[in-house]
């Protein structure tokens, strides 16, 4: 549009020839005084604290400027560069594995008339409401020395690679099922009819229709599971034995040795397979779009009872594996001594008796997944609403939008420690914050800010553009609009965010496990806590009260989404 | 929709404030204490109890982790000192900080009555003991059983091939125990024939953890057959039921003495002071007995359910001096050595 | 209110770009109280922009632009006087019919039974009195855009903007919201701008309309004058339908095609210009004894296509004359007995040629 062909030369204006300035309304001296409060508030909480890791991994310890001093050290420890291979080498065989798997899985829950879809859907998400701690406590009871099955092993120890991966392939799973579930469902009937009409062989279509199809959802999923698993440190960190991997290496550099500098050098090289991938990603996810803009027709599986009784087979597997991961965590849990003593007790649960904070620590998780659904998803939609409504400024809203989609590419641990750096610094005026609720809060919301942000700006997207103008036209303030319909129209995306935090902040590990002090342990950092100090049953007890909590707070939501659905947007229906 | 809208103001307005409220609700009558400690958790609870008796007016808040992260995090913040006041730590460590004049001296009230080894022999002292904790092998008899493993008498019987990848032990760069079984080890067979030991032990050895309790919690789990861990987590996991045997080396074990100080620049000292007052009473070291058998505070120390006999002659003479001097030296040769099997942390 | 009745709006010059790209070129026009505009013009010459640029939603980049006698260029949409309509109707989903027509009333600190009474005049004048409860989607298109309209109104705006308000509508609710929005228009005689690239919309329902093409202005008229004597070889072919012929000037009043020649006003065309010659299908008169008057010729049916009321011949004139296309009614046709292969004699009468120099 902009190539200087498309016009003849002669009626090129003079270039930046700026437009008839129009008198900014009330309107819009609101909306960008939101735009510059919501990027300064963004720029503080994921600019700067990176910008004092950066400058951390150069220092030394008594904060002198020493260059590449530190990352020199670090390549010269053999050490930590075999983690680098570890971590490389870990990830990538978990998301080939959880790739293949969950897409079988995808396909048979989209593409086929397989009985107890929902069923099967329904399982495959349970991981995502626990912490990833949890698949490596459950395997040290299946496999571990006095595991059940620890024969199934042969001689082979579940401390290590083998334990990382497989529990890895656990948590992540749904993960992968979700985006492939989106990939697989937007497929168009009528490529299908085509190729059935020119008698194209089934395996042929599915190589030549259904893959290619899928092939971006794919890709972007390849890349999403190895950016998780090798950015998380729970699961290396309970079944990795001397198994080391980069994330636990800024662990114990940080938090075993105190060693900042270090730990520093290490979370920049854990950023960097992070920031890899998120570029791939948003390379593939860009060439989706085009794919998708054209409409289809939505694709209606046909029933097949050999291959949907094949596929039955296999999610019933998985499903089984699922459940046997959530219930052998539940039943060692209520054992009173593992492996000699099996009487059931809740002695497990006494959490106040144990390492790790106790119940305060429990309820202090659920303080803080309040805190992060009801400010984290205020903030991010306000947000999310500037970058998609407010009038000129297309700059200022690029800007908000680039900083918003960063923090996707922050791996949680350095995201925790870029925040000690920042927060504890003695001339930072926000240090107060350091050790309170309130870092713990800001963390989370910021490390899970990217997503949340999409899913709000999708939802405002599909909102007519011409709200706006015509409430303009009729002299209403904006904020009369953004309160009497924009956010009841959006209200059920609003929910899904909150959701999404509350679960996230009730798991998540990474960030916090850095920033939290004594009044503020979170019950999935007493899963890791007591893990560390023995009580293993403890921490099954402690992630499976995460769990429940999780779950109820899904019912809960989904029962709220279908309450308002019923009560308040019955334009919905028709 | 106007009632949605309504509800809606009304809700966010009572969630705010409820918020608000919660943030805010930090008790006022209370002055708090940062206390930094090593001491197991589950103790914890009982000794603010007990303290908070007496005096209801000052709060605790633990920071609580092993021996070692305690150490390096007192030690990261040097000019920055968070912690009001140690109550808990190894003798060892607190020898470290003093070095770096980080402890402000003080003599409790009743510093008489204390057992003269348990106290820093300047005046006043830097800091003052509390109880010992004693290093000991836990064998769990099923699992050793399974795996034909003899039952170690000596910490060299350790190093025989028979128990390879069945050994666990703390890291000591971590875990206060950990350091004290190397630095016994040091004073035992000199500093050659100690590392020596290790190199041999090392080989043996399935992994090194981050806390001094946990060799001794898996070993009662089954986890592992041997765990080197201390006797008093020996002594809990067999009354929990687990089916450990504690073996004192015939060498002699490793021991240190848990103790307390005032960390130098506290706003708090009037309540510092005080928490360490109450700290070496004699009603403290009941306390302390609950876990140790062996106490600052002579004639308190009462015999713990399944604490090993002969204890008291196993212990070697510690060297504290020889141990906190070389401290920092010992914990970076380590690491060079051995760090490679080290579990996360 | 106005000062002048003459000069309602006025647009002086105005520019507007989007980078390099020009979406409206130096373009001025006036427009009179009360009267009903048509922009005309094929998809994207930048009539959606021109409008954008009136409500002060997309300034432009230069120009100015005055509205009851005030300078608005610079004003904020907000302190503008105009309701707006979109062919996507812009109802609020989570609003009723009344809710939505009240919007703009209920900041105005009206009391609530007068924005009650309005709602009603209003709904009842789009012919909707009855459906004030309804969710918008639970309204058929069209009723959604007399609920748009009825919004637009409701606030009494100096100017109604109407951009492609019936192009969304299936054919019939077209043809009837037109005459409605038309009639509404006599009866509150608010000065309305209507966008459309239909012809028909805006033949059937502006006082004037303005032809546009590449951002600029090719014509403004009546619509009786856009269609008989359109201003430009564009303008010829975009409203109706018309035959071209290509041609060159000879004498004054006489133009070549291939190896004849017409009779034709060339008005002040030098000789020997390369020109074409427009001719509307209708004007084509189709006989079978007419072989000796002017400008007639001999042509042949190539085809038929039968239209309803009146079928659409294509013929083949003489060499030069190309392909041409004349409409003759269903009687007609019967008596001429016309079937392809069929060869007549067509006349061009000399008053409904129009001659267009080739450079234009
Ligand atoms: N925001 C924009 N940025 C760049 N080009 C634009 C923009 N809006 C419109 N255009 C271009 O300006 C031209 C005129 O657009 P528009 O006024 O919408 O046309 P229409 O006459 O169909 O309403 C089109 O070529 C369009 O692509
Ligand atoms: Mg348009």
């Amino acid at each position: 549009m902009s190539t200087a062909d498309s016009i003849p030369a002669s009626t090129v204006p003079a270039r930046g020839a700026s437009s008839v300035r129009i008198k900014l309304s009330r309107d819009d001296y609101a909306l960008r005084t939101g735009l510059v409060v919501v990027i300064s508030l963004l720029a503080i909480l994921v600019v700067l604290p990176l910008y004092s890791l950066l400058s951390k991994s150069l220092e030394d310890m008594d904060g002198n400027f020493v260059g590449l001093q530190n990352f020199q050290e670090y390549f010269q420890t053999p050490a930590l560069l075999t983690s680098i291979t570890n971590s490389l080498s870990v990830a990538f065989f978990s998301a080939i594995i959880v790739l293949v798997l969950a897409f079988i899985y995808a396909y048979a829950l989209t593409r086929t008339k397989m009985p107890f879809r929902l069923f099967f859907r329904g399982v495959a998400l349970i991981p995502i409401l626990a912490p990833s701690l949890l698949a490596a406590i459950s395997l040290i009871y299946w496999f571990g020395t006095q595991g059940v099955l620890k024969s199934w092993l042969f001689g082979a120890s579940i401390y290590g690679p083998i334990g990382v991966i497989m529990a890895s392939c656990f948590w992540v799973f749904p993960h992968a099922l979700m985006i492939l579930i989106t990939a697989l469902s937007t497929a168009d009937a009528r490529l299908y009819e085509a190729a059935e009409a020119l008698r194209t062989p089934k395996w042929r279509i599915f190589w030549t229709v259904t893959l290619p199809g899928a092939k971006y959802g794919i890709l972007s999923t390849g890349f999403i599971v190895f950016t998780l698993v090798i950015t998380d440190f729970g699961v290396p960190k309970v079944i990795g034995g001397n198994f080391n991997v980069l994330a636990t290496d800024v662990y114990k550099q940080v938090v075993g040795q105190q060693n900042f500098e270090m730990g520093a050098v290490v979370s920049l090289v854990l950023l960097l397979p992070a920031v890899a991938a998120f570029i791939a990603d948003r390379w593939v996810q860009s060439k989706q779009v085009a794919l998708l803009s054209a409409r289809a027709v939505p694709f209606q599986p046909k029933s097949e009872p050999l291959r949907d009784w094949l596929l039955f087979g296999f999610c019933a597997t998985i499903a089984f594996i699922f459940l046997a991961m959530l219930g052998m965590a539940a039943y060692a849990s209520f054992v009173t001594f593992w492996p000699y003593n099996l009487t059931l007790s809740l002695n497990n649960y006494d959490f106040d008796l144990m390492d790790g904070g106790g119940w305060e620590a429990y309820f202090n998780s659920i303080r803080m997944a309040i805190y992060c659904a009801v400010f984290g998803s205020g903030l991010i939609f306000f947000g999310s609403y500037l970058v998609e409504k407010a009038r000129g400024v297309s700059w200022l809203r690029t800007i908000l939008h680039l900083i918003a989609m960063m923090p996707l590419a922050i791996p949680g641990l350095v995201l925790g420690i870029a925040y000690i750096f920042f927060f504890n610094h003695p001339d930072n005026p926000l240090g107060f914050l350091y050790g309170t609720m309130g870092i713990l809060v800001i963390s989370t919301i910021v490390h899970f800010y990217t997503v949340s942000h999409l899913t709000s700006l999708t939802a405002l997207k599909q909102l007519d553009p011409e709200f706006e103008t015509v409430s303009l036209s009729l002299k209403t303030p904006v904020w009369r609009t953004f309160g009497k319909v924009t956010l009841p129209v959006c209200l059920p995306a609003l929910l899904d965010v909150a959701s999404y935090l509350f679960l996230n902040a009730m798991t998540t590990v990474a960030a916090v496990v850095f920033l939290y002090s004594p009044e503020t342990m979170l019950a999935s950092i007493a899963v890791l806590n007591m893990d560390d100090a023995g009580d293993i049953a403890p921490a099954a007890a402690m992630a499976l009260m995460i769990v429940y909590t999780s779950a109820i707070f899904r019912l809960l939501h989904a029962l709220l989404t279908r309450y308002l659905k019923r009560r308040t947007q019955v334009w919905r229906t028709r | 929709m106007k009632n949605l809208v309504y509800t809606m103001t009304q809700l966010s307005r009572g969630v705010l404030g409820v918020v608000l409220g919660l943030m805010l609700a930090i008790p006022v009558s209370a002055e708090n204490l940062t206390v930094y400690t090593a001491v197991e958790a589950e103790d914890l609870k009982r000794y603010a109890a007990e303290f908070n008796k007496d005096h209801p007016d000052i709060k605790i808040r633990w920071v609580r982790d092993s021996t070692g992260i305690v150490t390096a995090k007192l030690l990261a913040e040097k000019n920055n000192p968070r912690a009001d006041i140690i109550w808990g730590l190894a003798a060892t460590s607190l020898m470290l900080l003093q070095s770096e004049g980080m402890l402000q001296p003080y003599a409790p009230k009743g510093l008489g009555k204390l057992d003269s080894k348990f106290r820093d022999s300047a005046n006043p002292p830097s800091w003052t003991g509390m109880d010992a904790w004693i290093a000991a092998v836990c064998v769990n008899t099923v699992e050793a059983k399974k795996n034909n493993l003899p039952t170690p008498t000596s910490w060299m019987d350790l190093t025989d091939p028979v128990y390879k990848g069945h050994l666990v032990m703390p890291n000591p760069n971590s875990s206060g125990t950990g350091f004290l079984d190397v630095s016994s080890w040091l004073q035992i067979y000199g500093e050659r024939g100690g590392w020596q030991f290790m190199d041999n032990l090392h080989k043996n050895i399935a992994w090194y953890t981050h806390s001094g309790s946990k060799p001794c919690k898996q070993a009662a789990r089954g986890e592992t057959p041997i765990g080197i861990s201390f006797a008093f987590r020996g002594a809990k996991s067999k009354a929990a039921g687990a089916p450990l045997e504690i073996v004192l080396p015939k060498e002699g074990v490793g021991w240190d003495m848990e103790a307390t100080a005032i960390v130098k620049g506290t706003k708090k000292l009037a309540a510092a002071q005080t928490l360490a007052d109450w700290s070496i009473t004699k009603k403290a070291n009941v306390l302390y007995n609950k876990g140790y058998a062996v106490v600052a505070y002579p004639g308190v120390a009462k015999p713990v359910k399944y604490f090993p006999a002969g204890i008291l002659e196993a212990m070697i003479d510690n060297d504290f001096e020889f141990a906190a001097v070389n401290r920092k030296r010992i914990l970076a040769q380590w690491q060079k050595r051995y760090d490679g099997k080290s579990e996360a942390k | 209110m106005p000062e002048s009745k003459q000069n309602f709006l006025r647009i002086d010059n105005l520019t507007k770009h989007f980078g390099e790209f020009v979406a409206v070129q130096e373009l001025s026009l006036e427009i009179n109280d009360g009267e009903f505009i048509c922009f005309l013009g094929p998809s994207g010459c930048g009539k959606t922009t021109l409008l954008r640029a009136i409500a002060g939603l997309d300034p432009q980049s230069s120009g100015s632009i005055t509205q009851a006698g005030k300078d608005i260029s610079n004003l904020p949409p907000s302190q503008r006087d105009f309701g707006i309509v979109f062919q996507s109707y812009a109802l609020f989903p989570n609003l009723t019919v009344f809710q939505n027509v009240a919007y703009g009333l209920e900041n105005q600190k009206i009391p609530k039974p007068e924005i009650r009474k309005q709602v009603n005049d209003l709904l009842e004048l789009v012919g909707m009195p009855e459906q004030t409860g309804k969710y918008p989607a639970q309204l058929s298109g069209g009723q959604q855009q007399r609920v748009a309209l009825a919004r637009a109104l409701a606030t009494s705006p100096g100017l109604l903007l109407l951009d492609e308000p019936l192009s969304a509508l299936d054919a019939r609710v077209r043809a009837t919201l037109r005459l409605e929005i038309r009639s509404l228009h006599e009866r509150l005689g608010v000065t309305t701008i209507l966008v459309t690239h239909d012809q028909e919309e805006a033949l059937s329902m502006a006082d004037r309309i303005v032809v546009m093409n590449e951002g600029r202005i090719e014509q403004v008229g009546t619509p009786e004058e856009i269609y008989s004597a359109p201003a430009s070889p564009f303008v010829a072919d975009f409203i109706g339908v018309m035959n071209f012929l290509q041609g060159e000037v000879t004498n004054s009043g006489k133009v070549l095609i291939g190896e004849n020649t017409l009779d034709c006003e060339t008005a002040n065309i030098p000789e020997g210009s390369k020109v074409r010659v427009t001719v509307r299908p209708e004007d084509i008169l189709c006989s079978a004894d007419d072989k000796n008057a002017a400008n007639s010729f001999s042509v042949k049916v190539e085809s038929v296509e039968f239209l309803g009321s009146f079928c659409r011949l294509i013929l083949s004139g003489p060499d030069g004359f190309g392909e041409l296309m004349t409409d003759l009614s269903t009687q007609q046709v019967h008596e001429l007995n016309v079937t392809p292969e069929t060869t007549f004699t067509a006349v061009f009468p000399a008053r409904s040629l129009k001659v267009f120099p080739e450079s234009l």
